[in-house]
């Protein structure tokens, strides 16, 4: 659905040939036995004054994938993606996007750049600019004060744009200015603003929090069409949601993995019932 | 509709920054017309005319005029990068001691005590020679890169601590008012050599040119009203560009920037910098209209007043900055001669019942009210 007329994947040289079903995915990459994952981490630690919001959190994501997380309130979900973005350094453990891009080392932009793109779970987009021009300043590539100055855009990045706009349903707003969409809208267009940069990862928190059931069926076939070209990780509370769209589930509970499996498997687990719904 | 052009707004460049920006082309039309006229009506009619100008009105336009670039200055960062910086009055006063500085070596032997290398205050305070901060203040080449460097300097450094340790909102605010407020309180010292409490005046001339002459004031003027309109321009062309709705980005929501891959910081940092380049520029062409600078220009207050004068014209217009600077310079210049006790109070009653009911300022009013006026024409229009 997406033609991405910008940068190659290949230009970007540290996570070229991590995906899935890639050729040359095996010979690009070092002896590590995780080869597929796009994502690493490994016995993470976040603690604030004494309280472990993670604890030794181990998750390994596949290239590609669509992975839900879901977990009570305080199971860790959003300093998880605070720390895959940069936010939060943790006190232990080791984050690495790839088998080369060690996360821990990146400032939030650095992150951003190297293909991990984080959704909010409040909708934050610019309001007074039109969402053609959100998804202008979202575009990949150096994003420099004195370049910025001078840039004007180019029909391939003009493609881009609209082929983002059809992809999340958007094209008839593009000159409306972003504050004027509805709570659905301004979603999708943050999800189509991590759509411009081309991310190898999205992070998605709570996308349908607030949503009728007609714009959490549109998101729900929005995330299914980009999983495959992209990595989505759900974060969500909404079990029917995530019922609709998983095809595997990680239960967070107290800073670490309770359980992992497809949706069946997971809600048949005696300890993420006991979680969930209390003894 | 899906294929169409590029929307407005998305080309770049000068002309296409002045397209959508109605207002920003009354403001250049006014004040090309006051260029022009005010040096006529000015220096053509003899004194004694009806129609003759006097050079204090002409001086105190002038002065009005640095002040509406003052306000450009607050309204890029403040309407457009959501920075309320309440020490913008620092920059402003940093340029004028900088042109006050040469201005004070051009008097040479024509002070009150004669001395052909220090200025008064320093022969008053028994200084021996002059302090190695003075050197180089007799070149005006040297003097309009000190105009720049000061405050330049000065908002770069304090906008890098700043930004890196991400202050921002209110606390942002109350450092620059810190800032603006431990200034004044070290100008105000003698052995700073800044001239103290008195500050530097009774300037005798810039570049060989009399400063009380009606040509001198008017040239001052004029460049006024060049530097005034360049700044209004080279603010819009930067508003227009797309580091212009980075900055705004950054303004709406600033984290969304970040995680898109924008160095937040940059870009604060850069507009902030500009913006206090702008304020210094400002503080050069006041210093010499106005014949004085003290250290009461670093007052609190004074930054103060300049947020007033944004907030009342419109803030986010650039325009509207303009304005808000005349109405607000103007009344004060009213009331401070007519009726002095009042003038504080009638400055914040302005400001209470601006931000009631014209939450947009002045300008945002009047758009409002074009457009309410607009709908119903453009409906009527239709009817068969």
């Amino acid at each position: 659905m997406i033609r991405f007329s910008g940068r190659s994947r290949s230009e970007r040289a540290p996570s070229a040939g991590m995906r899935a079903g890639d050729p040359n995915r095996v010979s690009a990459t070092g002896p590590d036995a995780t080869h597929g994952y796009i994502l690493y981490l490994e016995d993470i630690t976040v603690s604030f004054d004494g309280f472990r919001a993670l604890n030794a959190l181990t998750l390994y994501v596949d290239a590609g994938e669509l992975r839900c997380i879901i977990g009570p309130n305080g199971a860790g979900k959003t300093t998880m993606m605070d720390v895959i973005t940069g936010k939060t350094r943790p006190d232990q453990g080791s984050a690495w996007f790839g088998q080369q891009i060690d996360l821990l080392t990146l400032t939030e932009p650095e992150i951003a750049q190297a293909g991990i793109g984080r959704k909010f779970q409040k909708p934050t987009v610019f309001e007074n600019l039109s969402v053609f021009e959100n998804l202008e300043l979202a575009m990949a590539g150096p994003k420099t004060v004195w370049k910025w100055l001078a840039a004007r855009i180019t029909p391939a990045q003009h493609q881009q744009i609209d082929a983002v706009l059809e992809t999340v349903g958007l094209t008839e707003r593009r000159l409306d200015s972003a504050g004027a969409l509805s709570h659905g809208q301004k979603q999708w267009l943050e999800i189509g603003m991590l759509l411009m940069q081309n991310p190898e990862v999205l992070l998605v928190d709570e996308p349908v929090a607030g949503m009728t059931p007609q714009e959490v069926e549109r998101t729900a076939e929005l995330l299914l069409s980009l999983a495959g070209k992209h990595t989505v990780i759900v974060v969500e509370h909404d079990m029917v949601f995530v019922r609709s769209i998983a095809r595997k589930v990680t239960v967070l509970h107290e800073g670490s993995v309770l359980a992992e499996g497809s949706i069946e498997e997971v809600q048949a687990n005696p300890k993420v019932i006991e979680v969930y719904l209390g003894e | 509709m899906a294929n169409g052009g590029v929307p407005p707004m998305l080309d770049g460049g000068f002309a296409a920054a002045l397209r959508d920006d109605r207002g920003g082309r009354i403001f250049l039309g006014v004040l090309l017309a006051v260029a022009v006229l005010v040096p006529l009506v000015n220096l053509l009619p003899p004194e004694s005319s009806a129609f003759h100008l006097s050079s204090y009105t002409v001086t105190l336009l002038g002065k009005y005029m640095t002040y509406a670039m003052l306000a450009i200055a607050v309204d890029l960062i403040w309407g457009y990068c959501g920075i309320l910086s309440l020490g913008h009055g620092a920059f402003f006063a940093l340029g004028g001691y900088a042109i006050g500085m040469y201005l004070m070596r051009q008097i040479g032997t024509r002070g009150v005590y004669g001395d052909p290398n220090l200025p008064d205050f320093m022969v008053f305070l028994n200084w021996q020679e002059l302090p190695w901060f003075w050197h180089g203040f007799s070149s005006f080449p040297y003097a309009l890169l000190m105009i720049l460097l000061a405050p330049g300097v000065l908002a770069l450094a304090f906008g890098y601590l700043a930004f890196r340790s991400r202050v921002s909102g209110v606390y942002l605010s109350i450092i620059t008012q810190a800032l603006t407020y431990a200034l004044m309180l070290a100008f105000f010292r003698n052995d700073m050599g800044f001239g103290g409490n008195n500050g530097f005046t009774d300037f005798k001339e810039i570049l060989g040119f009399d400063l009380q002459s009606t040509t001198t004031r008017m040239a001052l003027f004029l460049l006024t009203a060049a530097a005034l309109g360049g700044s209004y321009v080279l603010c819009r062309v930067i508003i227009a560009s797309r580091a212009g709705r980075v900055i705004q980005a950054v303004r709406d929501a600033e984290n969304r920037a970040r995680f898109i891959g924008y160095r937040v910081e940059s870009y604060k940092l850069w507009v902030f910098v500009l913006s206090a380049l702008i304020a210094g520029i400002a503080g050069s062409l006041y210093v010499p209209q106005v014949g004085i600078i003290n250290p009461s220009e670093f007052s609190p207050a004074n930054s103060i007043e300049i947020v007033i004068w944004v907030a009342i014209g419109g803030r986010g217009t650039l325009y509207g900055a303009v304005v808000g600077a005349f109405i607000v310079n103007y009344a004060k210049t009213y009331f401070t001669a007519a009726l002095p006790s009042v003038w504080l109070y009638a400055l914040g009653a302005l400001f209470v019942l601006v931000t009631l009911f014209l939450p947009r300022g002045v300008v945002g009013a009047i758009t409002t009210m074009r457009r309410a006026r607009a709908k119903p024409l453009a409906a009527g229009k239709v009817r068969p």
